[in-house]
């Protein structure tokens, strides 16, 4: 593998006196499935939306795609952002527009494409996600958790970027919907050639489509593959792996 | 600067054939898409697609590129697709797959049509409205008596808490208005009684203006910007939390744990705020006269008491509560209504403060109309 998509040095965090991460290094390789997990307040999601600028570290260095994301001007900034998609928690849709409208809102920033054009990549996401025809001219409060978050993974890839961020896509789904969507993320990745951050809680996800997984513990992350964390003496990860519920998702 | 993404066409031994290279991505698309929609299909009954040399394709390209073939095929002309990468074979195989009909929601109205059925809807929305109005005065009187039946089931915690936030954290606002509505209110009456050399009838329109009528609806509005859109922003946002549905799942009574302190707590209190925006609106009206006209405010008193009667003051206090009570109905019943976002918590805030500003009035017009009958 070549040069890594993204790199974070010595990142440190902390809200107010709580250190969340303290000096945390992190490779994500192109066209790899990232996993990360780690106990609840081990700052996934804050990692996640430090990577995406939504939060600004106290200290440490971030790289997207070889460029330092802290040391751009707003222009750059706005830039790089088309090069990644986010998937929220509940999809984060805004409430006021259609499905179709929502995937057609980075579009409409962000290009010059035709209203035409735009309509229809929007339909072609829209189906590419696994939505009936007839969601598109839905409102977000007309649809299911699921499909609000197939929506919003349709409005992640509106702009086919070259990295997908996904704060717990199968939290809240039924086991058939978190295994349909695990399928979906893997079937997109290799088409699209996505490169995918992921932070979840659901052991069969990191089973069934995760390259690597890294590990938030002590404010620092342990990366390796499911084999690596299974064969790691350190008590939390056996906790993790070789708990019921990771000797179930193991088996199956 | 992007890299571009070009096409050429033309006749070639194997026939017509349309060369796709370069990048074919979101970023190239703006520039490719207008020229292959004008796109003419060759005579033939064949054509092939070259994707040789092709060097990025994202599913935008892979749009274009299974747009334009589907519309040649269209046309009746047989599209090969040839010397694809295997790289991009996968990604426009799911585009392909991805190309079913969507569909869309009601077919576009025409203008008037639009307007005909937007009238027809604001119409029947209005009767609904207070339909539904009724129906929730109706629950709320029901579930009123049975806690008069039962005083022990008032959440007197609730209430006094909400006495606070509606009554007592209300008194600055309400009364500095009141004062600033005194002040103006004598400085105008003095100017326009001066004509008439009848200065000193100020402090009679004062009394009488403010007691009777300003007094109570600068209160009533005030608090139906402040408490009714607090009310239905607290309970819309619960509804919007599901905590409205776990009260009742719990067994218990929405209207008696949510809306009953509050209507009771304005009902209790509105009266009290009345009171004291009358007192600081005659103030108001006192300094102004005496820094306008010279009236003393002994004076200023003796020409209030023979200006008006108790009954003056209990014309504008009594109709306190009856307010409040719109105010409290109108805030809890569009609290209720909220469904599902955080957009309907704002609109519905919106309408509850229309709403109930705008009953307060035609109540007040109702009042005026009682006691004129009435003679008072």
């Amino acid at each position: 593998m070549g040069e890594p998509i993204i790199r974070v040095r010595g990142l440190k965090t902390r809200f107010g006196r709580q250190v969340v991460h303290d000096g945390l290094n992190l490779d994500v390789e192109g066209g790899e499935v990232l996993g990360i997990v780690g106990g609840s307040g081990t700052g996934k999601s804050v990692l996640l939306r430090c990577i995406i600028g939504l939060i600004t570290p106290a200290a440490g260095r971030i790289e997207v795609l070889g460029r330092d994301t802290f040391a751009l001007d707003r222009a750059e900034a706005q830039a790089l952002r088309t090069h990644w998609g986010v998937l929220f928690q509940d999809g984060a849709l805004f409430s006021s527009l259609t499905v179709a409208e929502n995937v057609q809102v980075p579009m409409r920033e962000h290009t010059k494409l035709e209203p035409r054009l735009r309509a229809e990549l929007a339909r072609i996401k829209i189906n590419l996600v696994g939505l009936p025809s007839d969601a598109g001219a839905k409102y977000p409060s007309e649809l299911s958790g699921g499909m609000r978050k197939r929506a919003g993974l349709a409005r992640a890839l509106a702009l086919d970027p070259e990295i997908v961020f996904l704060d717990e896509p199968t939290a809240g789904l039924d086991p058939i919907g978190a295994s349909d969507f695990d399928s979906l993320i893997r079937n997109l990745q290799q088409s699209l050639g996505l490169t995918v951050f992921m932070v979840t809680h659901d052991l069969d996800s990191l089973h069934a489509i995760c390259d690597r997984i890294a590990v938030l513990i002590d404010k620092q992350t342990v990366v390796g593959t499911l084999q690596d964390h299974l064969a790691n003496p350190h008590p939390w990860l056996q906790a993790y792996f070789h708990g019921p519920r990771g000797r179930a998702a193991l088996a199956s | 600067m992007v890299e571009a993404g070009w096409f050429s066409t033309g006749e070639t031994a194997e026939g017509w054939v349309l060369r796709a290279g370069g990048r074919w991505t979101i970023a190239t698309a703006p520039d490719l898409d207008p020229r292959l929609r004008g796109l003419v299909p060759p005579k033939g009954p064949g054509a092939s697609f070259d994707l040789s040399a092709v060097e990025t394709l994202d599913s935008a390209g892979a749009w274009l590129l299974h747009r334009t073939r589907k519309d040649f095929i269209e046309r009746g002309v047989m599209v090969d697709v040839v010397n694809v990468n295997p790289a991009v074979a996968g990604l426009l195989g799911r585009v392909e797959e991805a190309d079913q009909p969507m569909a869309t929601g009601r077919p576009a109205a025409s203008a008037i049509t639009r307007f005909l059925a937007h009238v027809g809807e604001s119409s029947t929305t209005v009767f609904k409205e207070g339909r539904n109005l009724l129906g929730f005065f109706g629950l709320t009187a029901a579930v009123g008596f049975r806690t008069l039946l039962h005083p022990g089931r008032l959440r007197g915690k609730s209430l006094v808490n909400n006495m606070e936030q509606v009554g007592i954290n209300a008194l600055p606002i309400v009364g500095l208005l009141s004062f600033l509505i005194g002040v103006v209110l004598a400085y105008q009456g003095a100017d326009q009684l001066r004509r008439f050399g009848a200065e000193l009838f100020t402090v009679n329109l004062l009394g009488v203006s403010i007691l009777r009528e300003l007094g109570v609806l600068i209160a009533s509005i005030i608090i139906a910007g402040r408490s009714g859109s607090a009310f239905t922003a607290q309970i819309g946002t619960m509804k919007v939390n599901q905590e409205v549905d776990a009260i009742e799942a719990l067994g218990l009574d929405p209207i008696e744990i949510l809306v009953l302190p509050r209507m009771l707590a304005l009902v209790l209190t509105l009266p009290f705020i009345v009171f004291f925006a009358d007192v600081l609106g005659l103030l108001g009206g006192a300094l102004m006269s005496f820094v306008a006209l010279d009236i003393s405010l002994g004076q200023f008193l003796r020409q209030l008491n023979d200006a008006i009667t108790t009954t003056t003051f209990w014309v504008g206090v009594v109709k306190a509560p009856v307010f409040a009570f719109i105010i409290a109905l109108v805030g809890c019943y569009c609290g209720l209504k909220v469904q599902g976002s955080a957009e309907s918590v704002g609109r519905l805030t919106t309408q509850s403060v229309v709403e109930s500003i705008f009953l307060v009035i035609v109540a007040d017009a109702a009042f005026s109309i009682l006691f004129s009958y009435l003679g008072i």
